[in-house]
């Protein structure tokens, strides 16, 4: 006899699953349930990019992510500057100058010493260009198949300037919407070298160091309230955390939002949205209207934020919500990223 | 793009906007078949430039929400065959079977891969001669032909670790099944991508028999907004014609080569709609001439046919009957990251779209 499908078995257990990597809804969930149910303390939930610390009265960042990327080399960077890049950018988006950071390496059985080389060539590069201090490291070997050839984690620190806050809770109506510049350049690079995907494009990835951008913000003046780096779940989420935490709600102009054409077009063939497309060398800044255009200016004239623009403002009406003037000249609720777009995208 | 950038441009669109409210005097509802109407309608904002008069409702124009329940455990039966990978539209790996969807039985172990063509399958299958690539052939007439043309390639080139579970569906024949079913709509936006294939010509009884205007729109805000002028227009006028509104796309007799590889690989059947039940002549299984690629003959357990989960109104959603507002579960039991009903997984979806774009605030 054949067998037959029970429809009336219990729901199988939870395990985890790629969504809860994916930077939006799940992923927010299960951080903040972790943190609640295990660690919860005062830094911790504060869930900015960076925790930061008072050392004996010297007020620290305080930061660690892990790169899981695939491809591990990708237009216009590989994991090993993805891995410096993105820790420093953690830091400065607490207005923190980074310092030194550790590099965690899990290499897989089997990589290529050469990979090895370029990706170590790559992190020496990434760290000498931001002017952070390589300072300690690891390095583990798993069995071929327990790692996909290599994993980096790197954990950071930095020096917050005295009196600077500036948290993802600080936005207040009346504010402007900074963005250093396009969305979406990291994401389609990376896609369009994935296996099944590829498709040619002559986009590549926007990875870079942003603290010399922010450093001339910070010269401007130290009144920023808010500054994000929309890496996973792209800037849709990274606006909606923000409107979110502090309790405002964000109003956004489509047609302000730099995105490239071929952007635009591989978006259009893969049905993707740019909103939610993975950045890796931008920010979002949200300041007093008054300095907008001197912070603004100020900005151009770093190489990482010379197509920066405002793209929207602060208001006290909807709060927690981002509403988008769309280009066609209508209006929508513009949502944090729920479901998975497209895993290990950093 | 410059082509499709004049069709986002902003003066275009309120000049259509504008004749759209000069035109219309009746209270109308237009369904938009598609599924990606329904997200460059929300995606743009789109409703907020119609008059209140116009109520656009969506259809059962996504493949993976009308997949029937019964067939995602079929899926999930091929999982279980020694050395299979699975081959998959991403759309299809959240949809929930009975027991669990795609993506949770490759975190227990099944090999699922999301691909974007036919074609990509057929190299997988190339690739790894020791292992039996399965093709889960999903989407209207618009992704039959790909489908299609792999399978001819995979005969041609004798790879016989390619086959094919088509869940082909078929758009003309369902109109007509929804309109006897007793949905109460004016006109229809179609779909342009089915008609780039199949032209327009196959809408005609929907416009002489049923007496509802049909037009033919591409996928740009521009595009959508003249189809809905051209149908107040009709419907002003009293008339019920057949109107393609992207001519870029789309000719009125269709894609004869598509067409003719559609014809060889697939011959028609009943087919199993979530909401609609089995609809005549919808479906496409393999003619008896390709049996050998036809995964099919994979599955050993006998699927049972399983009614939606309790609560789940996406049959009265797909239908048109209801919004997804109306749904009890909408935003609550039922989200994208934890669906209930496949109205509410695919990215085209209208309980996605309505979830993603806040479909509460342009009611």
């Amino acid at each position: 006899m054949r067998p037959t499908i029970n429809t009336r078995v219990k729901q199988v257990s939870e395990v985890i699953g790629l969504v809860h990597g994916s930077g939006g809804e799940a992923s927010r969930k299960l951080v903040e349930e972790m943190v609640g149910t295990y660690l919860a303390n005062p830094v911790i939930e504060a869930l900015d990019d960076s925790a930061t610390l008072d050392l004996n009265g010297v007020r620290v960042a305080f930061t660690t992510d892990s790169y899981v990327i695939d491809p591990i080399f990708f237009p216009g960077g590989d994991i090993g500057s993805l891995s410096v890049n993105g820790t420093v950018n953690d830091l400065s988006m607490v207005g923190a100058r980074p310092v030194a950071l550790t590099l965690g390496l899990i290499l897989e059985e089997g990589l290529p010493m050469e990979d090895l080389h370029r990706i170590l060539g790559s992190v020496k590069r990434s760290a000498a260009e931001a002017g952070v201090l390589v300072a300690g490291g690891d390095t583990k070997v798993v069995e071929r198949g327990s790692a996909d050839k290599i994993f980096i984690n790197t954990a950071g620190v930095g020096l917050i300037p005295k009196g600077l806050k500036v948290s993802s809770a600080d936005a207040r109506p009346g504010d402007a919407v900074l963005l250093s510049g396009s969305i979406g350049d990291h994401g389609i690079a990376v896609v369009s070298k994935r296996e099944g995907i590829a498709f040619d494009t002559d986009i590549v990835s926007d990875t870079a160091p942003l603290n010399a951008l922010v450093a001339s913000m910070l010269d401007v003046t130290h009144d920023i309230h808010v500054m994000r780096d929309p890496t996973r779940g792209g800037l849709a989420t990274s606006l909606n955390e923000i409107a979110l935490k502090s309790g405002v709600g964000v109003m956004i102009e489509e047609a302000a939002v730099p995105v490239k054409p071929q952007v635009t077009q591989a978006c259009d063939m893969l049905g993707f949205d740019p909103f939610y497309l993975a950045n890796e060398g931008k920010l979002v800044a949200f300041v007093p209207e008054a300095s907008a255009a001197a912070m603004l200016e100020a900005m151009r004239r770093s190489p990482y934020g010379r197509d920066a623009v405002l793209i929207g403002r602060v208001v006290a009406d909807n709060p927690g919500m981002v509403v988008l003037d769309t280009a066609v000249g209508g209006r929508r609720i513009l949502s944090a990223l729920s479901g998975e777009l497209l895993p290990r995208i950093c | 793009m410059k082509f499709a950038a004049e069709f986002r441009s902003r003066d275009l669109v309120a000049g259509i906007a504008r004749n759209i409210h000069r035109a219309s005097t009746g209270k109308w509802t237009l369904m938009e078949f598609c599924g990606t109407h329904t997200v460059t309608i929300f995606r743009h904002g789109l409703k907020t430039l119609l008059p209140d008069n116009l109520k656009l409702v969506s259809g059962p124009g996504c493949p993976v929400c009308v997949t029937s329940r019964a067939d995602i455990d079929r899926i999930i039966a091929l999982c279980d065959v020694p050395s299979a990978v699975i081959a998959t539209y991403g759309d299809m790996i959240k949809v929930p079977g009975s027991r669990m969807n795609l993506s949770e039985r490759r975190a227990r172990g099944a090999d699922v891969r999301v691909v974007y063509s036919s074609y990509d399958a057929l190299a997988l299958a190339r690739r790894h001669p020791d292992r039996k690539v399965f093709f889960i052939g999903i989407g209207f007439e618009t992704t039959a032909p790909s489908t299609a043309a792999a399978v001819i390639k995979a005969a041609e080139t004798g790879l016989d670790n390619f086959h094919v579970l088509s869940l082909h569906k078929l758009t003309p024949p369902v109109i007509g099944a929804l309109l006897e079913d007793g949905t109460e709509v004016d006109g229809f936006i179609c779909p342009g991508h089915v008609c780039s294939i199949i032209g327009a010509r196959p809408l005609e009884p929907v416009a002489r028999q049923w007496k509802k205007p049909c037009v033919v729109a591409g996928f740009e805000p521009g595009d959508v907004l003249q189809a809905i002028l051209m149908l107040v227009r009709q419907l002003e006028a009293g008339e019920s014609r057949v109107e393609i509104e992207y001519a870029r796309g789309v000719s009125y007799d269709g894609n004869a080569n598509a067409l003719a590889a559609i014809e060889r690989v697939f011959d028609t059947t009943g087919s199993e709609w979530r909401g609609l039940g089995n609809v005549d002549h919808t479906g496409l299984v393999l003619r008896s001439e390709f049996a050998g690629f036809d995964a099919s003959s994979f599955i050993e357990q006998e699927i049972e046919p399983v009614p939606d989960p309790p609560g789940c109104r996406c049959g009265d959603v797909l239908r048109g009957r209801i919004s997804p507002l109306d749904c009890p579960l909408f935003r609550k039991a039922c989200t994208p990251e934890r669906p209930v009903g496949p109205c509410m997984v695919s990215s085209e979806g209208s309980c996605a779209t309505y979830y993603q774009y806040a479909g509460e605030a342009s009611e």
